[in-house]
């Protein structure tokens, strides 16, 4: 079953990659202005900090979705990789929303990124065990600015360590 | 405290005519009714009694100021400059010259005499028909001298009720969340007011985030969410006593509570897994139901003032939108079907109409719609705006506003805003610090 799992998130990697390359080669239509978003997912990484060198602390979202982009899911691996080696280190996967809606539905939302990204930690061998997940809805942006690229930055779920 | 203080209430003289101004709900009232409120007579030595004891000069003008302030923001009346008043206010109460008062266009007046009795605070008043020369109403209360800003409310709410034939909502308070601090970072407290922003009062110190306050419509709980020890959970907190507990067990984020109509559930979702459902505890046996059984997120639940619907946001169609329910969670049926995303469904406590906030195209909405979806009527357009809660006769709404921040990230605030059901009469309500989330108790007093 799992390795089945595996199998198909490579499928889907390798399918997003095409997808990619295929944008790239016409001139980068889906990228932002700062060259920081691809449709309106965050790719930049002015906000990120590292849990060890080669592994971000946080993924990001498109609006109202809590799909794993294939950065994303490269980001979560290098997590796992980092978490089977430190084995004592559990973590907190603090989910975020935009803005852009109501309170109480950010605060669920928040809920389903962070978990998306339990999800596929667990997928690559880290136990539940180890994992919290906190939803701050859109109570703690990391960007004050009203416009699509801080929000951007704030649709995001950040692994932070809790011991 | 002051809740439990008896007001005594006497009818003077009971006489029955019919309402004044006749309030329509779907065209809003443009020309409101012309009244005077004379100031409350005094006589010299309860004057001086009640500044002793209060560090008011004149309580009667007190008095009557809340009583015009209140009838003024309800927009239906259109209190007149006392400047323009020929008539002595000790005089005005024992028998006005309706010449005079027609004279300057009143249609109402409101007289009245302040006594201090066996450190007591009396206080009588009348409602007046000047076109009709008679009066309409005569009360007296009395109670501690501290309760004077109540003895108003409680004034207006018999004028209101006495010339609309609806219910008042100015003896009433408002519970919300104060905000301090960059946006980032912002320092939350749940703070209570009276309804026209006196009395603030901060309830928890801002060490932990706070959340989405609801009064129990029957006492003087309030539920909450709080992220004490970084678990966000549903509380409850009596304002009386401070006491605080924890709602339910639940292994994960309770977010969204409010209560039953007759004060004794608490509903609310529970999330775990990446999905929402909600949820009913019991305060009396403690005995949770889970209502909605569904993959997707279902918060922000409110029931019909009969109890037995009720009304929330799911996103199980792909996209917020409103359903409601029987409150067994049987019959689930999507209301909203407009363009654009809604979300805080809130049921009327007249039980007609729900509430809402929309999302449409960069632009967020407070509407109200029937409860079965049809009659979307949009009362409010803004950059950011939401969570919308009744006053307790249905007849206003009391939402949050954000503002946009400039290229900086600068120039971040939130405001309180109440507006008319009929879209008319948008006010800001003001608060010592920035605020949201804002909940109306019901009427203190009947």
């Amino acid at each position: 079953m799992r390795l089945n799992k595996i199998f198909k998130n490579t499928l889907l990697v390798l399918a997003a990659c095409l997808v990619l390359s295929a944008c790239a080669t016409k001139k980068e239509v889906a990228t932002d202005i700062q060259g920081q978003m691809q449709g309106d997912v965050y790719t930049g990484t002015d906000t990120v900090e590292y849990l060890a060198d080669g592994v971000p602390d946080r993924v990001f979202f498109a609006t109202n979705e809590s799909i794993l982009t294939t950065a994303s899911r490269e980001t979560l691996r290098a997590q796992a990789a980092w978490l089977r080696k430190n084995p004592n280190i559990n973590v907190v996967l603090e989910g975020h929303a935009d803005e852009r809606g109501t309170r109480e539905y950010n605060l669920a939302l928040g809920e389903r990124r962070a978990n998306a990204a339990k999800d596929y930690l667990m997928t690559y061998g880290i136990s539940s065990d180890r994992i919290t997940v906190l939803s701050y809805g859109k109570e703690r942006p990391v960007d004050s600015g009203s416009n699509p690229l801080a929000w951007s930055k704030n649709r995001r779920s950040v692994t932070v360590k809790a011991n | 405290m002051t809740k439990k203080i008896l007001i005594l209430l006497f009818i003077l003289i009971p006489i029955n005519a019919n309402a004044l101004i006749e309030v329509d709900i779907t065209r809003g009232n443009l020309n409101p009714l012309p009244l005077a409120v004379s100031p409350l007579s005094i006589d010299e030595e309860s004057r001086k009694g009640f500044e002793k004891i209060l560090k008011k000069e004149n309580i009667g003008s007190e008095i009557s100021n809340i009583v015009e302030n209140n009838l003024r923001t309800s927009g239906l009346f259109n209190p007149l400059d006392k400047k323009a008043f020929l008539q002595d206010p000790d005089i005005a109460n024992l028998k006005p010259r309706f010449e005079d008062w027609n004279l300057i266009k009143a249609q109402a007046l409101i007289t009245g005499k302040v006594n201090y009795v066996d450190d007591k605070l009396r206080v009588e008043f009348r409602l007046w028909d000047v076109l009709a020369a008679k009066e309409m109403m005569a009360l007296a209360f009395t109670t501690v001298p501290n309760n004077w800003r109540r003895v108003g409310h409680i004034i207006s709410d018999k004028v209101y009720e006495r010339l609309t034939g609806e219910k008042g909502y100015f003896d009433t308070r408002i519970i919300y969340v104060s905000e301090e601090g960059p946006k980032t970072q912002r320092i939350k407290k749940l703070a209570i007011m009276d309804q026209d922003g006196a009395n603030n009062k901060f309830l928890t110190l801002g060490n932990e985030l706070v959340l989405t306050p609801r009064f129990n419509p029957a006492s003087q709980m309030v539920t909450y969410l709080s992220y004490f020890k970084n678990m966000p959970r549903v509380y409850l907190l009596d304002i009386e006593t401070g006491t605080q507990e924890v709602v339910g067990d639940f292994p994960g984020m309770t977010f969204a509570p409010r209560f039953s109509p007759d004060g004794k559930k608490i509903i609310m979702s529970f999330a775990k897994d990446g999905k929402s459902d909600i949820y009913t505890m019991d305060l009396e046996n403690r005995i949770v139901e889970k209502i909605t059984n569904h993959p997707s997120i279902d918060t922000s639940p409110s029931y019909s003032p009969d109890g037995k619907y009720i009304t929330f946001n799911s996103d199980r169609s792909g996209y917020q939108q409103i359903y409601v329910m029987k409150n067994d969670g049987s019959d689930v049926k999507r209301i909203s079907f407009g363009n654009g995303l809604y979300g805080t469904p809130v049921w009327s406590p007249r039980g007609d109409l729900i509430a809402f906030t929309k999302l449409h195209k960069g632009k967020f909405y407070i509407g109200v719609m029937r409860t079965d979806g049809s009659g979307e009527r949009l009362l409010t357009e803004n950059y950011y705006q939401e969570a919308p809660s009744w006053s307790p006769n249905g007849r206003v709404l009391i939402f949050y506003r954000e503002t946009k921040t400039n290229s900086k990230g600068e120039g971040f605030s939130a405001k309180l805003w109440s507006i008319d059901l009929t879209g008319y009469n948008e006010r800001q309500i003001k608060t010592p610090t920035d605020a949201s989330d804002p909940s109306w108790s019901s009427l203190l007093s009947n």
